[in-house]
């Protein structure tokens, strides 16, 4: 079985658009280093050129608002930051410049560019190394966010965001490059087609995770199923804006109990707005316990270890609250 | 036209003795002791990076210890400094706190931010120094208030601003620079010009060398300096920061420098690819301690043995602070949640 990972995924995606595109190009900071972005770009610069992979001044808000501009005058350009903490400096040009374009002049001009940030947290980097911050983004209408899980996601979806024809947001995370799993080929999709995968079929529970925590939901899913024969439903979100929940409201119509897992902050986070949605949609007397997410804690991440190692989701969480909603 | 000449980044030049006529003993002195305290407790920072003890990022400035000590020389405790990623020197050039610092980056509770900070987010108000934050640049503009806070306090205080040339990158500075100079803010606008910015030569991040153009551009006064030489710019501080606390003014120095570490942890990134052996290799011939000790003892202010000594004892007393450290607990767990909101 020939296997990949998560990071040789994006890797691929790369190489896939520029062979196969030439208005694609990329911009961001460490694109020509040895450690900034990991396994997911390397030697690109030396195989397609230093100038269409493009290392670049500390100047977020401009390199990101130059993206912005090249795609609207017919590039399909990405930038990334090697952390989403940095993106914040170009939020205006994400949020109220890009995300707007289309609308604001009633389809006559559009900016499909692609805003790739990273997600790069724990290792004891505190407050302002630490955020996810997806759900501000998924606020946004005009904003696609795209967050893949999987190996063949992590590559699909990076190709599926650039060539969407709008502005798109796509959060990798660095605890999932290391991720492996069989390899398949490439497959292009339009990114509006592209819904809620589910990973595990069950009965007795809906589990909804994002990103890496999808990672924690598959693993706590089966040991339950191994261990107690809990048998969950469980989806991996994929796309949080637009969300598309139709396949989970039928997942909990059947099974009654909802599990939402989410490691961005609880209040008005994705989390909040799943739950939300599928209440609003769902049968209310097929219900057999109240819904439940689980987040992080209300507070910015810390730096000691000691309270590092509190703050992160993990398995065991996830398991004792399917045990209790299932119970 | 690309390149500025300018023989500040030359590491074949000054390299000699400094020039220290008109300086107490006492001050010199200081200067030594501040800066050698600096090195040693990065050094042993190193080593524990190394050793796996420290797992916080650590960004070293061994070489830029003259730029923190000489200002710290010329602050008073109720002016205000911010720093940024790489702000070890001028956090204990006000403080020579090193136990403060080697407990924060253990996570420990001793530490300067009871460990929620670890080596990035380092802060010290009795002595002046407001705290530090990795978000490049992003204390450009804080600094830039608190100038105006001290402004409208009418004390005559003044604060710093430290940062590096990769700093001088985001639009930030701009706005910040043009505001204190129409405003007349008392901001010491401190760049630490190492030539760097992670694995970039400023060569291929910006047209010039030389970032003291930005503060051409927006008014304000500025210098362009040595910043391997603590007494040539403690010399110049000295009488710019007067007239700054008299009439509410902004000053830019521009220091030129340079890191022997890499951009983050105890290597020094050549074996990653980033090509500046040679220069560093001269650079470490340039080494503002060195330089300084050198002079003291040409021109009989300490002997050789009085300088070992020195270095011996600030050596004993972090190894000892750092054993302390070692031993001292983490914060509780409900630090977590309680420190979020007052
Ligand atoms: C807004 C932002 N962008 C990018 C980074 C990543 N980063 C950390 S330090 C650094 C280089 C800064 O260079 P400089 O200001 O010259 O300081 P030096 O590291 O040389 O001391 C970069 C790009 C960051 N921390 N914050």
């Amino acid at each position: 079985m020939k296997t990949t990972t998560y990071a040789a995924g994006i890797l691929e995606a790369y190489e896939y658009l520029l062979t196969n595109h030439q208005d694609f190009f990329i911009i961001g900071q460490g694109l020509w280093s040895p450690w900034y972005v990991g396994a997911t770009m390397t030697d690109l610069d030396k195989k397609f050129g230093k100038d269409r992979v493009i290392d670049c001044p500390v100047s977020e808000l401009a390199t990101t608002g130059a993206t912005v501009g090249a795609s609207i005058c017919g590039y399909r350009p990405m930038i990334v930051h090697p952390r989403v903490d940095f993106m914040l400096l170009a939020v205006d040009q994400i949020v109220t410049q890009a995300a707007k374009w289309r609308h604001m002049f009633g389809g006559n001009s559009t900016a499909p560019a692609t805003f790739r940030a990273i997600i790069n947290r724990g290792g004891e980097q505190g407050a302002q190394h630490s955020q996810s911050l997806h759900s501000w983004f998924a606020h946004i209408p005009g904003l696609k966010v795209v967050m893949p899980y999987t190996a063949k996601d992590a590559r699909n979806l990076m190709i599926s965001s650039v060539l969407s024809n709008d502005p798109v947001v796509f959060l990798d995370d660095r605890w999932l490059y290391e991720k492996e799993e069989e390899y398949t080929e490439i497959e292009i999709i339009d990114l509006n087609d592209v819904l809620p995968q589910k990973l595990r079929e069950g009965d007795n529970i809906t589990v909804v995770g994002v990103s890496y925590t999808s990672l924690l939901c598959e693993k706590a899913c089966e040991y339950l199923e191994n261990t107690q024969g809990i048998k969950s439903d469980f989806f991996d979100l994929r796309v949080l804006n637009p969300l598309k929940l139709e396949e989970i409201i039928k997942s909990v119509n059947k099974t009654g109990r909802l599990l939402v897992v989410d490691g961005d902050w609880s209040s008005c986070g994705i989390a909040s707005e799943i739950i939300a949605s599928i209440m609003e949609k769902v049968n209310l007397d097929s219900l057999k316990s109240s819904p439940k997410r689980i987040t992080l804690p209300d507070a910015p991440a810390p730096t000691s270890k000691a309270l590092e190692q509190l703050y992160y989701i993990k398995e065991e969480q996830i398991v004792e609250t399917i045990i209790e909603l299932v119970k | 036209m690309k390149q500025e000449v300018n023989e500040l980044i030359d590491p074949l030049k000054f390299r000699d003795r400094i020039d220290i006529k008109g300086i107490e003993k006492s001050m010199l002195v200081d200067m030594l002791r501040k800066m050698v305290l600096i090195r040693k407790a990065e050094e042993k920072l190193s080593e524990h990076v190394e050793s796996g003890k420290i797992k916080c990022p650590c960004h070293l400035g061994i070489g830029q210890e003259a730029i923190g000590v000489a200002v710290s020389l010329v602050m008073r405790k109720s002016d205000r400094a911010f720093g940024a990623h790489r702000s070890h020197s001028h956090f204990l050039a006000l403080n020579e706190n090193t136990y403060s610092l080697f407990a924060e980056v253990l996570g420990k509770y001793d530490g300067c931010s009871h460990g929620m900070g670890g080596s990035m987010h380092i802060v010290d108000n009795d002595n002046g120094f407001k705290g530090s934050v990795p978000i490049v640049g992003a204390t450009i503009p804080i600094a830039t208030g608190a100038a105006l806070a001290a402004k409208m306090d009418k004390a005559g205080d003044i604060s710093i601003s430290y940062f590096g040339d990769g700093a001088c990158e985001e639009g930030v500075l701009h706005e910040s620079l043009n505001m204190a100079s129409i405003m007349n803010l008392p901001v010491l606008y401190v760049c630490e010009n190492n030539l760097f910015a992670s694995h970039l030569h400023i060569d291929l991040r910006q047209p010039s060398n030389s970032t003291s153009r930005f503060a051409r551009a927006h008014h304000i006064n500025y210098s362009t300096v040595d910043g391997n030489d603590v007494v040539g710019m403690y010399k110049l501080l000295k009488s710019e920061i007067e007239s700054m606390r008299s009439s509410n003014t902004p000053y830019y120095l521009e220091a030129y420098t340079y890191r022997w570490k890499g951009h983050v942890g105890h290597r020094d990134d050549i074996d990653v690819g980033v090509k500046r052996g040679a220069q560093l290799d001269a650079w470490k011939k340039r080494d503002p301690i060195k330089r300084l000790a050198d002079s003291l003892i040409h021109e009989g202010i300490l002997t050789e043995s009085e300088c070992q000594n020195l270095n011996n004892e600030i050596q004993n007393k972090i190894n000892s602070d750092w054993e302390k450290a070692e031993l001292a607990s983490f914060p509780q767990n409900e630090f977590l949640i309680t420190q979020v909101y007052s």
